[in-house]
């Protein structure tokens, strides 16, 4: 097991050089200079200089590297050229909307697919199967930005019952998670219908095992062989949806967080975009895709632990 | 002759639907989209303007036309991307399996997988300018591991069968092989993926250019059509679903063509069914 996750540990450092380099190759390298990118096409020469001063553009290409790895290693994310505040204190200021709406998400999305593909597994071939495979297509092929806006279209505009967007502040906390109701909905719907598919899928595959005959042959019925000894088994492949998913709640936050217009690291990377604040863009996009690998990471031991067999390739 | 799955054929008329919207739009439109008229602004729907008008009086059955256009564009070049990289990466790797070619293909793509693609597709765009080049390039380049993935999956069971021995002892090279009895044996799977790459890019695009980084005015898309439009949901709700809608009739047209097609081509599944 120790050896697993050292090698796992070893290939989740190698993604996140690799990643760090993309990160910093697509903003630094390739081409242009970053301080004319970023004051456009009026900036004089003096100001000019002095924005590459400040972002150490002076340096060679590899110092520059190395400086920004070993910043973002000791919690040093730069400087916001535009908000003239330390990244990091931009970041710690947004994850409390960022972290919470997609765990937010997540759980919709679980508590949604779990039933849904579990009740269309047992009704194979029927109505309601066809219901729930029906209903996820349209699920899948709905831009959640667009569901969003249909969203706010009825709840808010339409009967009222929530705000159209905004934050109010974790001070209240019953606003908050009222502020993060739509925007969790909306990101939710596509990844639990895809859930609810991949939960369908994996329980049919296990319906057909030997021990289920076996189970219902020594008088259990289909429900009780279904919830003890199917369910357990049909986990990893959901698992690893579930896994990857936070990969795409992350992403999508980017867009529903500009909906609904909520100050999350989505918002403050598309704000960076505009703004041109590169500092901004980069270590923002950087830290999403260290959280992505790490999820990663840890569900693949998560696996290791549920299924042994997997130790061993 | 086999009755065809019925997905297969609704999915087959709405995307050729999809399809001839587009092209008939290459030459025709009802209404020039590029002209602005303030006069005819926010119409609604008349024996003019059938859909009506948006908010600088363009004739929204038009824009609808040209963003199909615009969207199939996109994720048809992005798709071709994807299998022109992708598929020849996928076939040297099964070609050469456990080779340290094989093994650079297959981490490399292991390493794009985990990242947020979206993510990265707004940086590229972002750091290159909005255009809708950048939005197919940003789009592309994650088709890439997608097609090396299946084409090397597909390529590697066939490896080992009896009529690749029977080629190699005939004389033939390892990338002869590959494009004269692999690529014919895999080309089920891969158009299956083709259509899955297709649907979503179409919701890549319609998220990219929703957020100001896709095709850039005048070209009209349905995703900027959105974004325009979000601002008088409150008014003038019509002009918010209509491009929504397009969106979701599309890409669930090319999923139910792309599981129809999966259900039609594979022979198992088709033996289970006779």
């Amino acid at each position: 097991m120790l050896r697993y996750i050292a090698i796992r540990a070893l290939s989740l450092s190698l993604s996140l050089v690799v990643a760090s380099v993309v990160i910093f190759a697509l903003i630094e390298v390739i081409p242009g200079d970053p301080a004319s990118f970023m004051l456009g096409l009026n900036a004089t020469d003096e100001t000019l200089a002095a924005l590459r001063t400040e972002l150490g553009l002076d340096g060679s290409k590899l110092e520059r590297y190395f400086a920004w790895i070993g910043g973002m290693l000791t919690g040093d994310f730069g400087t916001s050229y535009t908000y003239r505040v330390p990244v990091a204190e931009l970041v710690l200021d947004r994850i409390w909307v960022s972290l919470p709406l997609a765990i937010y998400a997540l759980t919709l999305s679980t508590l949604i697919a779990f039933p849904v593909g579990i009740l269309a597994a047992a009704n194979r071939g029927g109505a309601l199967d066809y219901g729930v495979m029906g209903g996820t297509q349209l699920g899948i092929a709905i831009p959640n930005f667009w569901f969003a806006m249909l969203l706010v279209l009825l709840f808010a505009v339409t009967l009222q019952w929530f705000s159209a967007g905004g934050f109010p502040g974790w001070e209240n906390p019953g606003a908050a998670i009222k502020s993060l109701t739509l925007p969790a909905i909306a990101l939710a719907l596509p990844q639990a219908s895809i859930l609810a598919r991949v939960m369908r899928s994996a329980l049919l595959e296990t319906l057909g095992q030997d021990y289920i005959r076996t189970a219902r042959a020594k008088g259990l019925t289909r429900r009780q062989a279904v919830l003890r000894h199917a369910l357990k088994n049909a986990l990893i492949p959901v698992l690893t949806i579930i896994g990857l998913q936070f990969s795409f709640l992350l992403a999508g936050a980017i867009i529903i967080e500009n909906v609904f217009f909520l100050p999350g690291l989505g918002r403050l990377i598309f704000q960076g975009i505009t703004q041109r604040d590169l500092v901004v863009v980069e270590s923002v996009t950087m830290l999403l895709v260290f959280a992505v690998i790490v999820v990663t990471f840890l569900v693949d031991i998560a696996y290791a632990i549920v299924d042994p067999r997997l130790r061993r390739r | 002759m086999r009755r065809l799955p019925k997905a297969l054929v609704i999915g087959a008329v709405i995307s050729a639907a999809f399809l001839a919207i587009a092209l008939v739009s290459l030459v025709w439109t009802p209404h020039p989209v590029t002209g602005v008229s303030i006069s005819e602004r926010l119409q609604p729907p008349s024996a003019a303007y059938v859909l009506g008008t948006d908010q600088l009086g363009r004739d929204l059955a038009s824009m609808l036309m040209i963003g199909a256009q615009t969207s199939i564009a996109v994720a048809l070049i992005a798709v071709g991307i994807g299998i022109g990289l992708g598929v020849p990466l996928g076939l040297a790797a099964a070609a050469n399996r456990g080779s340290l070619l094989d093994e650079i293909i297959m981490r490399g793509n292991d390493l794009i997988f985990a990242f947020p693609s979206l993510v990265i597709a707004i940086l590229i765009t972002a750091r290159y300018g909005p255009s809708a080049t950048n939005a197919i390039l940003a789009i592309g380049i994650f088709n890439i591991p997608v097609f090396a993935r299946v084409a090397r999956g597909g390529a590697l069971p066939l490896w080992t069968l009896d009529y690749i021995l029977a080629a190699r002892t005939a004389g033939k090279g390892r990338a002869r092989i590959s494009v004269e009895h692999i690529l014919p044996n895999i080309m089920n799977l891969l158009i299956v993926q083709a259509t899955i790459q297709f649907s979503l890019g179409i919701l890549a695009e319609a998220a990219l250019s929703y957020v100001g980084l896709g095709a850039q005015p005048p070209t009209p898309s349905w995703g900027r059509m959105l974004a325009e439009a979000q601002t008088m949901i409150y008014t003038h709700p019509m002009l918010a679903i209509l491009p929504g809608l397009a969106i979701v009739v599309m890409v669930l047209g090319l999923n139910l063509l792309g599981d129809g097609l999966r259900d039609a081509l594979d022979p198992r599944l088709r033996r289970r069914l006779a």
